[in-house]
């Protein structure tokens, strides 16, 4: 039997939304293989990997506090990225955010004022934003490439807080340990469940996925994005300014990561660390592109990838099986995503090829 | 009557618990051990993890032992450590700086869960610190060091600025300038503790300026492997790295925590342990040399013993006066040695090491 793909004569809407769910699919049976070629009962590792660690409340807390910035970052890149605006650079931008709003904590530390902390909040978003900007000019000014810029200013960004964590925020009394004083109870957001770590930053990322969508499906910038993003000659013609796109893509991206940035340092973390994110600015362009660009999808994906980082732990304490497990299991749910994505251009046929009928369409 | 019906109370609740807990005495007291990097580094977490198996070996069936690796030291060090206490591990080491406030987080709410905390300072009634002495193999790798090198240049790949390894760089001037006061230590600043590709750039940086012997406070055997190419000199870190190169390698200065796990987890089976800031070094094996390479000569391996002798009996301390910071004042008299509460803090370099110390 013969099996060969077969061009769509148009991309396949379902599809869009199907191929995360093969992707997925695909990668637990895979694991399944693997877990079996191992020597571990595969049912058992995948219950684990996926279930294990949401069976309890704190569980599903340690889940949403995890994903958080993944989707906070998320849904800001995936409107750049609709754009074709290439911002790589959102784990800097959560870095100063982060360093603007903790440093307000630091600078107010002792003050018991209930506005602390939406003003450490704003200042995290303005911090990313201005991290941001600067990719943002040299591209509209000097016509720079933006992944270059905003990949290079992570680098300076860290830095930046490598800088004030080893030099003047460390913690006067520290004994000269790199990391700054513990934040002051104002200075911590609001837990949402006792005894748990999930704080009102995951509300924030659920208000931020809304507004998200409402921009893309009911606002003209959204639609301006979309119509640069696939035909940039359209949307010149259109009137729609690019340079403008640019700006508010980067502008908003970087506000996301610089949000997603004070959320970890005044919910999770606490204080002012030497690594505030293992990585979640480049965890999160995997995230937006398994969500599809699409808020909600973002959504989804980010509680997924956050799941993987649990289920690692999991696999590790109670099957006692190695870390590698949650960078295969990552790899492979993107590897498959890129295959299964093949199907929203092309279709799986069986048998010969029909000429004639390819060749009406 | 009130006090003494409470206290009959009390037994009864402690031997209604014993009994229904009775069962789960015959269990092995789980142990976990929460790991900055992967168990195959071959540096520092490698030897947790030989300590980890060393426990293993010493209880057998009485304990069962849970390692996570690579956990990063932000906001995921406390789920991590949560998951353990609440799984029933009753003792639980979280081995790098980075896991002290998320471990004394974590303390608090687990009373009943026994934890130690390496490298930090914040304890606790069911937290301890503890430490590895590594001063003491750094004042004998900068004697040895400076008695092989040709150029009278050791290089230092450094990790953090940070009070242990500041404390290190000067134990290794120190130990250079008992032979030669005009050897010269130069530094390189990493920021990572393991990363093989920059601590192998950094030795390659290093021994194209003329440094001979590498000295790292990294834990990859990235740096002995481009000292063996180059036919340079390097001290290993952590663990025994002479197979990684069995001409450069003079000494390694390994960390040998397994007496410190099995001494800790004895002592809470027993129920008498109590919280503490340790501080192992040679005296307790927790710092060990364990080989000289053949090519040292015969007089510095010698002297070398003896230093280390020394150091085990108490009779040598390398931080013992007069040491003079790089201004030239006077930071320790002579005949007086520092505390272990001024080493904690050390901010400042001794006479001789060049540069700053990075802010």
């Amino acid at each position: 039997m013969l099996i060969r793909l077969e061009q769509r004569p148009e991309a396949s809407n379902i599809m869009v939304y199907v191929s995360p769910l093969i992707a997925v699919v695909l990668t637990i049976l895979t694991a399944m293989i693997m877990f079996g070629a191992l020597g571990v009962d595969p049912a058992k590792a995948i219950e684990t990997f996926f279930i294990e660690p949401v069976s309890t409340l704190d569980g599903v807390a340690e889940l949403l506090v995890k994903a958080t910035p993944l989707v906070l970052i998320g849904v800001g890149l995936s409107l750049g990225f609709q754009a074709n605006v290439w911002n790589i650079g959102a784990e800097g931008q959560l870095v100063i955010g982060a360093l603007a709003g903790g440093g307000l904590a630091l600078a107010f530390y002792g003050q018991s004022s209930t506005l602390l902390v939406p003003a450490m909040l704003v200042c995290g978003v303005i911090g990313g934003m201005a991290w941001a900007a600067i990719p943002a000019w040299m591209k509209t000014r000097f016509n720079t490439n933006e992944i270059l810029t905003s990949l290079m200013l992570t680098y300076v960004g860290l830095l930046v807080l490598s800088y004030l964590v080893h030099g003047p925020w460390k913690d006067p009394e520290g004994q000269n340990f790199p990391e700054s004083r513990l934040f002051h109870d104002s200075a911590l957001l609001p837990i949402l469940i006792d005894e748990t770590r999930l704080n009102v930053g995951w509300l924030l990322a659920l208000f931020v996925v809304v507004l998200g969508w409402i921009l893309m499906s009911r606002h003209i910038i959204g639609f301006q994005i979309k119509v640069i993003g696939m035909a940039p000659m359209a949307g010149a013609f259109a009137g729609f300014k690019e340079n403008r796109l640019i700006w508010i893509t980067l502008l908003i991206s970087g506000g996301c990561a610089g949000l997603a940035g004070v959320i970890e340092l005044s919910g999770a973390i606490g204080q002012i660390v030497p690594s505030i994110s293992p990585g979640y600015g480049f965890t999160a362009i995997i995230v937006a592109f398994l969500g599809r660009l699409h808020p909600v999808g973002v959504l989804f994906a980010g509680l997924l990838m956050a799941l993987t980082y649990l289920g690692g732990d999991s696999a590790q304490i109670t099957m006692n099986l190695p870390n590698a497990v949650t960078g295969v299991f990552q790899g492979m749910l993107l590897f498959f995503l890129l295959a299964s994505d093949v199907l929203i251009r092309y279709r799986v046929r069986f048998g010969p090829p029909r000429v004639k009928a390819e060749a009406a369409e | 009557m009130t006090k003494r019906y409470l206290t009959r109370v009390a037994a009864a609740a402690a031997l209604a618990v014993s009994v229904a807990f009775g069962a789960q005495a015959a269990d092995p007291m789980k142990v976990g051990f929460v790991y900055i990097g992967p168990i195959g580094d071959h540096g520092w977490t490698y030897q947790h993890d030989q300590g980890r198996l060393g426990l293993m070996k010493h209880f057998g069936d009485k304990v069962k032992t849970t390692y996570v690796e690579n956990v990063p030291e932000g906001a995921d060090a406390a789920r991590v450590i949560t998951k353990l206490a609440s799984t029933g591990h009753k003792v639980i080491f979280t081995t790098s700086f980075g896991y002290m406030n998320p471990t004394l987080k974590v303390s608090k709410r687990f009373p009943n869960v026994t934890f130690e905390h390496a490298t930090g300072y914040k304890r606790s009634k069911n937290l301890g610190t503890y430490l590895s002495v590594t001063y003491e193999g750094r004042y004998v790798s900068g004697y040895v060091a400076a008695s092989v090198s040709k150029t009278a240049k050791i290089g230092y790949i450094a990790s953090f600025p940070i009070p242990e390894v500041i404390r290190d760089i000067n134990a290794v001037m120190l130990g250079m300038q008992k032979v030669n006061p005009k050897a010269e230590l130069k530094i390189i600043w990493v920021n990572t503790w393991f990363d093989p590709g920059k601590e192998r750039s950094a030795a390659e940086v290093m021994m194209d300026q003329g440094v001979d012997v590498i000295i790292q406070h990294t834990d990859s055997p990235a740096a002995m492997q481009a000292a063996e190419k180059r036919g340079k000199w390097a001290v290993g870190q952590a663990s025994d790295m002479s197979h990684f190169g069995p001409n450069a390698h003079l000494l390694s200065v390994v960390n040998d925590w397994s007496n410190h796990y099995i001494a800790t987890v004895q002592k809470v089976m027993d129920g008498n342990w109590k919280s503490e800031d340790y501080w192992g070094g040679m005296a307790d094996n927790v710092i060990r040399i364990p080989g000289y390479n053949k090519k040292i000569p015969a007089p510095v391996v010698t002297e070398a013993k003896k230093i280390v002798a020394g150091i085990k009996s108490g009779t040598f301390h390398p931080f013992t006066g007069p040491i003079k910071d790089q201004t030239g004042k006077v930071r320790v008299p002579a005949g007086k040695t520092m505390t272990n509460g001024e080493l904690a803090g050390m901010n400042w370099y001794v006479q001789g090491v060049e540069g700053s110390i990075p802010k």
